[in-house]
């Protein structure tokens, strides 16, 4: 080998970094602890709707659920998403830089050497796959504990219509890849934060009041004009993809507010972290 | 930090010293491309830095303001971690690198042990077998004695011999000057933020002179003197049986035999150098004051 080849990135070095840093997110107690967690939501709402036939007000899709085991899915994950979730993905994003620099591995990352823009992006990987573990965590759980407590069959939609369990399921991984997308602007607002402090707590504690306060705006009328800007906004438009005639226009519409998100809070991570001193 | 020029020969170890703040750490640090100077550019292997981090620090193995790894990853979970984010590196001989690392550290034994769990000599280790993971040109090593047993600090100087003996240039950053001493052929003396003087550790203490002592009769003494002061010592001064003064160019040996043919009765001599400590302290003063 020539000189310039042992110095040279080497093929596959990058699918080699992003595993390691999946081993690293997916192997922590802590993180594992909070998908056991997360798991618990379906088996709660579950659990709570078989033992009372109390109907009435409640969660999207609670009503549902006594009839067909799939919408248990649903509901957890409406359920999961004002809190449970951004904890998860704030937790995870914002321990990212900030968990790496208050260990002082960070200096030990960047010596090796890794570019700082590839610890950015294989930072980011890992939350994301973590964020899309977490809903998916909830909607397996979901789906084989409604399945175990009201029994599965064909689904009949918010729209009335009424479509085959394989239908069903269907729409059930791309209400998951949907609430799992709408995660990807809280994911780099996270990181984002994580740049900006060595103390891995109190990135996780912004990233998650980050995510309240964009719902506490959300739910205030006057505001409206700020609405469909705002990180959480569309995260319950899942239920779009239960029609018959699903509106795809719309679902993008929320999408495109979490590119923007991601855009934003990814070049001032970008920004902050190229340049930032590394001093832990 | 100003105008800092750290010339460190091709397979030395140089030994960088300073008083607590004097910039050793942050020398290093901008030498890695950890932190951005205020103005000014850095060199580092004869490329710029960070431009050329990437080309650079391959060939660069650090060990930084103590360690630091994961805590609930093994010593070996560490390694491959370290291994597994170096796009240069080869990931089919990962394992016998990690390997052939943590044998060399003496961690072999512990390499599975979760690494909250070593004591600070283990984590000591850890961080040194990692800067050895890939062949090195230059290892930087801040303070890789600390929390060292003896034997750990034993160790760590023959170590460091090895390396330089196979051609690795190590810059050793260390407050320990009886270390320095004895495993460095440079030296760099920091303070303030700026290089005081750096050479060959033997022309290190040149500026100051050796002394000869000289141990005689009282009756002995005045001639004693008198011979000193005709071979052109300077600094003679005279005590009940001793006679002392600056060596300056002269050599011991004729010294001896210009007493010995004045027929003084030469009991004892004796030629002493200043210490590293005695240099370091002359040139970054006395005090405890931190250096702002």
């Amino acid at each position: 080998m020539s000189p310039a080849e042992v110095l040279g990135r080497r093929r596959g070095a990058t699918s080699r970094l992003w595993r390691s840093e999946l081993r690293l997110v997916f192997g922590r107690r802590r993180n594992q602890v909070l998908l056991v967690a997360l798991g618990l939501v379906p088996v709660l709402v579950g659990v709570a709707v078989r033992l009372s036939n109390r109907g009435g007000a409640g969660p999207a899709f609670l009503n549902q659920v006594s009839s067909n085991g799939l919408f248990l899915v649903f509901t957890s994950l409406a359920v999961s998403l004002p809190l449970f979730l951004p904890l998860a993905v704030g937790v995870v994003s914002g321990d990212t830089i900030a968990g790496e620099a208050g260990a002082g591995t960070l200096r030990y990352l960047l010596v090796v050497p890794v570019s700082r823009p590839r610890v950015l992006v294989a930072k980011a990987v890992g939350s994301m796959v973590f964020a899309g573990a977490a809903v998916l965590t909830v909607a397996v759980v979901g789906l084989v504990v409604g399945g175990l407590l009201f029994g599965l069959g064909d689904v009949t939609l918010l729209s009335g219509d009424s479509v085959s369990l394989l239908d069903g399921i269907v729409r059930g991984l791309l209400v998951a890849l949907y609430v799992t997308l709408s995660l990807s602007g809280l994911v780099v607002l996270g990181l984002f934060v994580s740049t900006l402090t060595e103390v891995p707590v109190a990135a996780m504690a912004t990233t998650i009041v980050l995510a309240v306060t964009s719902a506490v705006l959300d739910s205030l009328p006057q505001l409206a004009v700020v609405h469909p800007y705002l990180l959480t906004h569309h995260w319950l438009d899942f239920g779009e993809l239960l029609r018959s005639q699903v509106d795809v226009s719309s679902l993008l519409g929320g999408l495109l507010v979490q590119v923007g998100w991601v855009a934003v809070a990814g070049s001032l991570a970008w920004a902050r972290f190229t340049t930032a001193d590394v001093t832990a | 930090m100003d105008g800092v020029d750290l010339q460190v020969p091709r397979g030395a170890v140089f030994g960088f010293l300073g008083p607590n703040g004097s910039g050793k750490t942050t020398t290093i640090r901008m030498l890695l491309g950890l932190v951005a100077p205020t103005s000014g550019t850095i060199e580092l292997l004869g490329e710029a830095m960070p431009d050329r981090a990437m080309a650079v620090l391959p060939r660069v193995g650090a060990l930084v303001e103590g360690p630091a790894f994961h805590p609930y990853l093994s010593g070996r979970a560490n390694l491959a971690r370290l291994d597994a984010v170096d796009a240069t590196a080869d990931p089919r001989t990962a394992r016998a690198r990690a390997g052939a690392a943590l044998e060399r550290v003496g961690l072999a034994a512990v390499a599975g042990k979760k690494f909250r769990q070593y004591s600070l000599g283990m984590k000591q280790r850890l961080g040194i077998a990692a800067a050895l993971l890939q062949p090195r040109q230059l290892l930087i090593l801040d303070e890789p004695t600390n929390g060292l047993d003896p034997q750990g600090t034993r160790e760590v100087r023959t170590l460091v011999r090895e390396l330089a003996a196979d051609g690795t240039t190590v810059l050793l950053s260390s407050h320990l000057l009886a270390e320095i001493e004895q495993v460095c052929s440079h030296v760099g003396i920091m303070s303030r933020g700026r290089l005081l003087r750096q050479g060959p550790i033997a022309e290190l203490g040149v500026g100051m002179g050796a002394t000869v002592h000289v141990r005689t009769t009282p009756s002995g003494v005045a001639t004693a003197a008198r011979v000193l002061g005709r071979l052109g010592l300077t600094g003679v001064s005279v005590d009940v049986t001793d006679v002392t003064a600056e060596l300056g160019a002269t050599a011991a040996e004729d010294v001896t035999a210009a007493l010995v043919h004045d027929g003084v009765a030469v009991r004892g001599l004796a030629v002493t150098r200043p210490s590293l400590e005695d240099t370091f302290v002359a040139l970054t003063g006395e005090g405890f004051d931190v250096a702002r």
